[in-house]
C-alpha cells in the first residue's frame, strides 16, 4: 500500500501528537485542587500577635503578596514539609522575595506560644512570620480564610491531643484578595512558577 | 495511566540516588534505604522518621513497630488528607507488598518520634530498629537532615 503525501503528513502529525501528549502527562504536575472560595472575591482578615506579642493585622501587608499556612509546631510531617516548600519558594524568588510575606498561623496557639513560634519558623526561613493568638482570634482568622481545624483527643500524643487541619497554602494578592490555594503537596517549583507569572 | 506517568520520574530519581550510595540495610527479602529525619529544636516537639522499604520476595510483609533510643514513644502514623483536611491517624502497620515497595515519606506514612531524649542535630544520626511481621528486626542508622530539608542528605545537599 502506498501512502499519499497527505496520509504521511497525517500519520506524522498523529505520532507527534501522541508523543507530546505522553510527555505532557509525564511532566505536567497534577492539577491542584481548587478551594471553594472564588478568586478575587474573598478578602481574608486576621488580627493576631506575633512571637514578640505585637499585634499584626492583614491590612498592614497591603502591597505585598501573602503566602498563608495554618498549622501547629507539634506536627511532625505536614507542617515541616509545607514550610520547607515555602522556604524553597522564597530562595527561588531571589530578589523578588521581598514582594512576598510568608505567614504561619498557629491553630494550636496556646501550646505554640509556650513552645516558642519564632525559633520554629526561623528554622525553615527567616522571612516566615509566625502568628499565634488566643482561641477567638485564631477561630476568626480561620473562618475568614474558610479553613477547618479541630483539636482531637489522642491518648498517646504529646499532651493528649493532636490537631487536624486544612493543609493548603493560600495566596493573597497585594490588595488583600484571596487568589488561590496551593493544595498540600504542591511542589515548590510549581508554586514558584505560578508566582513568577504574577509579578 | 496518570499515577504511573506521574510516579515515573520519582522512581527514576530513587533508582539513581541509591546507585550513588545512600546506605541500605537488608533483612530477608527486604531492603531499607533513604532513612532520614529532620533536626529538631530541643526535645519538646515530636521528630519524624522516613525511609524506603523494598520487598524483593514473593510474600507480603508489613512494618509493625519502630523503636529507637532517642525517643520514649515512637509510633507509626499516616498523614491522611480527606475532604481537604489533614489528620494523622496512628497506623497499626505499614504494608510492604511482595515485589513492591513502600515509602515512609512526607505526606504519607511516617514514624512520629515522641518523648525525645535529646534534640536531633543536623548531620548526626541515630539508630532505629524496625520490626517486620515476617522478616523480623533490622536496625538502620537514620541521618538527620536540616529542619527544612525535603529529603535525606545523601540524596540532596540537605539545604
Amino acid at each position: 500500500m502506498r501512502l499519499t503525501t497527505l496520509q504521511k503528513i497525517l500519520w506524522i502529525a498523529a505520532i507527534l501528537a501522541s508523543i507530546l501528549f505522553v510527555a505532557g502527562r509525564m511532566w505536567l504536575p497534577a492539577q491542584p485542587q481548587i478551594s471553594s472560595a472564588a478568586t478575587g472575591e474573598l478578602r481574608p482578615q486576621f488580627d493576631l500577635p506575633d512571637g514578640a506579642d505585637r499585634m499584626r493585622s492583614s491590612t498592614e501587608f497591603r502591597g505585598q503578596w501573602l503566602l498563608v499556612f495554618f498549622g501547629f509546631t507539634n506536627c511532625p510531617d505536614v507542617c515541616p514539609t509545607t514550610l520547607s516548600e515555602v522556604a524553597e519558594v522564597m530562595e527561588g524568588l531571589g530578589r523578588r522575595a521581598d514582594r512576598v510575606q510568608p505567614i504561619f498561623i498557629s491553630i494550636d496557639p496556646e501550646r505554640d506560644r509556650a513552645l516558642g513560634i519564632d525559633d520554629y519558623t526561623a528554622a525553615f526561613h527567616p522571612r516566615i512570620l509566625g502568628l499565634a493568638g488566643d482561641a477567638a482570634q485564631t477561630r476568626a482568622a480561620a473562618d475568614s480564610f474558610r479553613i477547618y481545624y479541630e483539636r482531637e483527643a489522642a491518648e498517646q500524643a504529646p499532651d493528649g491531643y493532636t490537631m487536624s487541619h486544612s493543609p493548603g497554602l493560600f495566596l493573597i494578592d497585594p490588595d488583600g484578595l484571596w487568589q488561590r490555594q496551593y493544595s498540600y503537596g504542591t511542589p515548590a517549583a510549581q508554586i514558584l512558577a505560578d508566582l513568577q507569572e504574577r509579578f | 495511566m496518570r499515577p504511573i506517568t506521574l510516579a515515573l520520574p520519582f522512581i527514576l530519581v530513587a533508582g539513581a540516588a541509591s546507585a550513588e550510595g545512600c546506605p541500605s540495610w537488608q533483612i530477608g527479602d527486604l531492603t531499607i534505604t533513604n532513612a532520614w529525619s529532620r533536626a529538631t529544636i530541643g526535645t519538646n516537639r515530636p521528630a519524624v522518621f522516613y525511609a524506603e522499604i523494598a520487598n524483593a520476595g514473593s510474600e507480603d510483609d508489613a512494618l509493625v513497630t519502630i523503636s529507637t533510643p532517642v525517643a520514649e514513644m515512637p509510633m507509626l502514623h499516616e498523614t491522611v488528607v480527606r475532604d481537604g483536611v489533614a489528620s494523622m491517624p496512628h497506623a497499626m502497620s505499614v504494608p510492604v507488598p511482595a515485589g513492591g515497595s513502600v515509602g515512609l515519606a512526607p505526606g504519607g506514612f511516617h514514624g512520629m518520634l515522641m518523648g525525645l531524649n535529646a534534640a536531633l542535630a543536623q548531620g548526626e544520626s541515630f539508630p532505629m530498629t524496625m520490626t517486620f511481621e515476617k522478616a523480623g528486626e533490622v536496625t538502620v542508622e537514620v541521618g538527620i537532615s536540616a529542619m527544612n530539608a525535603r529529603g535525606p542528605e545523601c540524596l540532596t545537599d540537605g539545604s
